[in-house]
């Protein structure tokens, strides 16, 4: 009656094409769309017809990379598009009369070695390298992001519920949205903590419950897709560009991470009169340490420095603390009889970040301090904002870099994001923002414009 | 799930409980015609066979479900420790023994050894529990009638707890069994998995999954309470 122990991968895998195939049959799916991911993090998606699912889930899917961001290689540019099985999803969204699934893949060379370009397989391989010496690191993000009431973009954002004197009915709009949203999310396996109105006008936020890397990975990318989705159903324009407003707060991707070891949380000693276990201690440590480095990729456009330097609940200093939350590292006090629950919360991020990378260096940086065993440095008991620049220096506290150049000087002396990244990712990085700043460089501001010209 | 014969009827209730917990599908029979006449259509899945208290009935009905041309197997002998000579000259008559009072944890592994190596562990082609009904043969679920959207993880987890009715697994178990060597997260991911499970099966049926705390989860009700 209990199913016999010992299955291998390989039967695993079986299994997992068996019922993908079975599911498209008994469900009438018409088409399924093989999603992945570029290396500035922008959705990809390729559909095929059942016809050739089997053939497909097998071999994989052959296309020419080089049209892809990140993708391109000087000699080969093909690559295969192989399936994970077990992402296989209904989109809850399509028509029930043509239904369609989804499915993540990982690029693959020709050969079947994990192509260098692939974010998805930079993740898998920091994970890997993690779980080789015990590790699982768990990730819960809280992702902030605005409606607008346009969908047209080239002209300036109006928020929503500034839209129209009929607040009552833009009220329900949005509401009406984000309650549409949270189902459509639970229907795609992604589970919601909270969702609510943030500070600004139009900003919501939705917090996503813990699980392991990878999949959150993949979930950020779903819930990117289906937020934008369900709003442009409605004529509304969702977005998450970390700075789109003047004078008000930005859009963050606040993160929540936790590391298990052998399915204990070992963030978590009991013997600590903070409930801080060493790991914890060292992974921040590494994590601050290593905090300008990683800016580059998780905090990756100009524009999000724009909501770096605003300051409200963006970090703009590298320290950490309890309950402060001028902090780029905060450690949440778990509630009594919550232990398992220990954990740190990133506050760099913003959600226009690659999750995979992201997650990839945050990984990394936290690693390297637990590998070598770095002290922490002591809390930061008042609120940053307040202090001047030398009384900063004197408490050893350094700031995030100023813009996306300053981070990408960090990111290029780093040895710890190269390694994490691998060299094809890390140079094609490099060279993509560094044409983006010097694009951004030559361009006349508004700012400019209303504050030079009148004057000069 | 096929359904175990159990002698005598009612059997000694430590042996109803151990049944139960174990997720067993059981019915208990007085004699070997009242087995005889409701015997399922598959065959009863193999028998648990009490002698400590009615030797004399329990080895009639033995001999009555081992001397025909389709014996069944497999027999499960329960005896007590004066009895272990009457065993001798009537080792055709069962597959495996286990002395009484029995040792549950003893009695859960021995008869769950037994029905694998004996090959009775048959898969149902349904699962069914209240409004939930899973197709082994097509990997559907519905509930309620409408189908249930579920990734590949979420549909093993769920067949393996329906399967399972009303028993307690931990964490552990449910990893090793469930997902076997392949998965990320340790048990952290069963929860992860139980609570999207939970979101799809919707507020109502939500609660077909229960959290045993500081053990680990249960599907359905437990008729003991435990």
């Amino acid at each position: 009656m209990l199913e016999p122990m010992g299955s291998t991968s390989e039967d695993r895998r079986k299994d997992q094409q068996d019922y993908v195939l079975r599911t498209v049959e008994e469900r009438g799916v018409r088409l399924i769309r093989l999603w992945f991911t570029d290396v500035q993090g922008r959705h990809k998606s390729v559909a095929i017809s059942p016809a050739e699912l089997e053939a497909v889930l097998d071999e994989g899917l052959q296309f020419d990379g080089s049209a892809i961001d990140g993708f391109s290689r000087v000699q080969e540019s093909d690559v295969l598009a192989r399936p994970d099985a077990a992402t296989f999803e209904l989109l809850p969204w399509a028509d029930p009369e043509e239904p369609s699934g989804t499915i993540f893949c990982d690029i693959t060379n020709l050969d079947g070695s994990p192509f260098e370009g692939d974010p998805r397989q930079v993740l898998r391989r920091n994970v890997e390298r993690a779980r080789a010496i015990g590790f699982d690191m768990f990730c819960a993000p809280e992702v902030e992001f605005f409606y607008f009431a346009d969908t047209d973009t080239s002209t300036a954002p109006v928020p929503l519920d500034r839209a129209s004197y009929f607040d009552l009915t833009t009220t329900d709009v949005a509401s009406d949205l984000r309650k549409q949203t949270l189902h459509m999310l639970e229907a795609l396996s992604i589970p919601v903590e909270y969702s609510f109105h943030e500070d600004s006008p139009s900003q919501h936020e939705i917090d996503l419950q813990y699980t392991d890397a990878l999949s959150m990975a993949d979930s950020v990318m779903t819930l990117r897709l289906a937020v934008k989705k369900i709003a442009m159903d409605r004529g509304v324009y969702a977005t998450f560009m970390p700075k789109p407003l003047n004078g008000v707060q930005g859009s963050g991707m606040h993160t929540h991470l936790s590391l298990f070891q052998d399915g204990q949380n070992a963030f978590h000693d009991p013997g600590d009169p903070d409930g801080l276990s060493e790991v914890a201690r060292a992974f921040i440590a590494g994590l601050l340490h290593h905090a300008r480095e990683i800016t580059a990729v998780t905090n990756q456009l100009v524009n999000s420095y724009k909501r770096i330097n605003e300051g409200y609940e963006a970090p703009r200093y590298v320290s950490w603390a309890r309950n402060n939350r001028s902090a780029l590292v905060r450690v949440p006090v778990p509630k009594p009889g919550k232990v398992e629950s220990t954990r740190i919360e990133y506050r760099a991020l913003d959600p226009s970040c690659n999750p995979y990378l992201a997650f990839s260096v945050m990984l990394a940086a936290g690693l390297r301090g637990v590998e070598e065993g770095l002290e922490l440095p002591p809390e930061a008991r008042v609120n940053l904002y307040d202090l001047s620049r030398r009384e900063q220096r004197d408490l050893g506290v350094d700031g995030l870099p100023a813009n996306l150049s300053e981070a990408l000087d960090e990111m290029e002396a780093s040895t710890l994001v190269r390694d994490a990244l691998g060299d094809h990712i890390f140079e094609w990085f490099l060279r993509n923002k560094r044409a983006e700043w010097n694009e951004y460089q030559r361009q006349v501001t508004p700012f400019e414009l209303e504050t030079y010209l009148p004057n000069w | 799930m096929d359904t175990l014969l159990v002698f005598p009827d009612p059997p000694p209730p430590e042996l109803a409980q151990c049944l139960d917990l174990g997720g067993w599908v059981w019915k208990s029979m007085p004699n070997a015609e009242a087995a005889m006449a409701e015997e399922p259509i598959g065959g009863w899945a193999g028998a648990v066979v009490v002698a400590d208290t009615d030797p004399e009935g329990a080895f009639a009905l033995c001999r009555r479900l081992r001397k025909v041309e389709m014996p069944l197997s497999p027999l499960f002998l329960l005896v007590d420790s004066s009895q272990l000579a009457d065993l001798e000259l009537r080792e055709d008559l069962f597959d495996d023994f286990c002395l009484t009072p029995f040792r549950p944890n003893e009695f859960q592994a021995r008869l769950e050894h037994l029905c694998f190596r004996t090959g009775r562990e048959v898969q149902p082609e349904l699962v069914e529990y209240g409004p939930l009904v899973l197709n082994l043969e097509t990997y559907q679920a519905a509930i309620d009638g409408s189908p249930l959207d579920l990734t590949y993880m979420e549909y093993e987890l769920l067949k393996f707890l329906a399967s399972h009715p009303g028993k307690v697994f931990t964490r552990e178990t449910l990893l090793s069994r469930v997902w076997g060597y392949d998965y990320y997260g340790g048990a952290r991911t069963v929860d992860v998995h139980v609570r999207r499970l939970r979101a799809k099966l919707g507020e109502e049926h939500a609660g077909l999954i229960h959290t045993v705390r500081s053990v680990g989860y249960r599907f359905g009700q437990s008729r003991w309470n435990v």
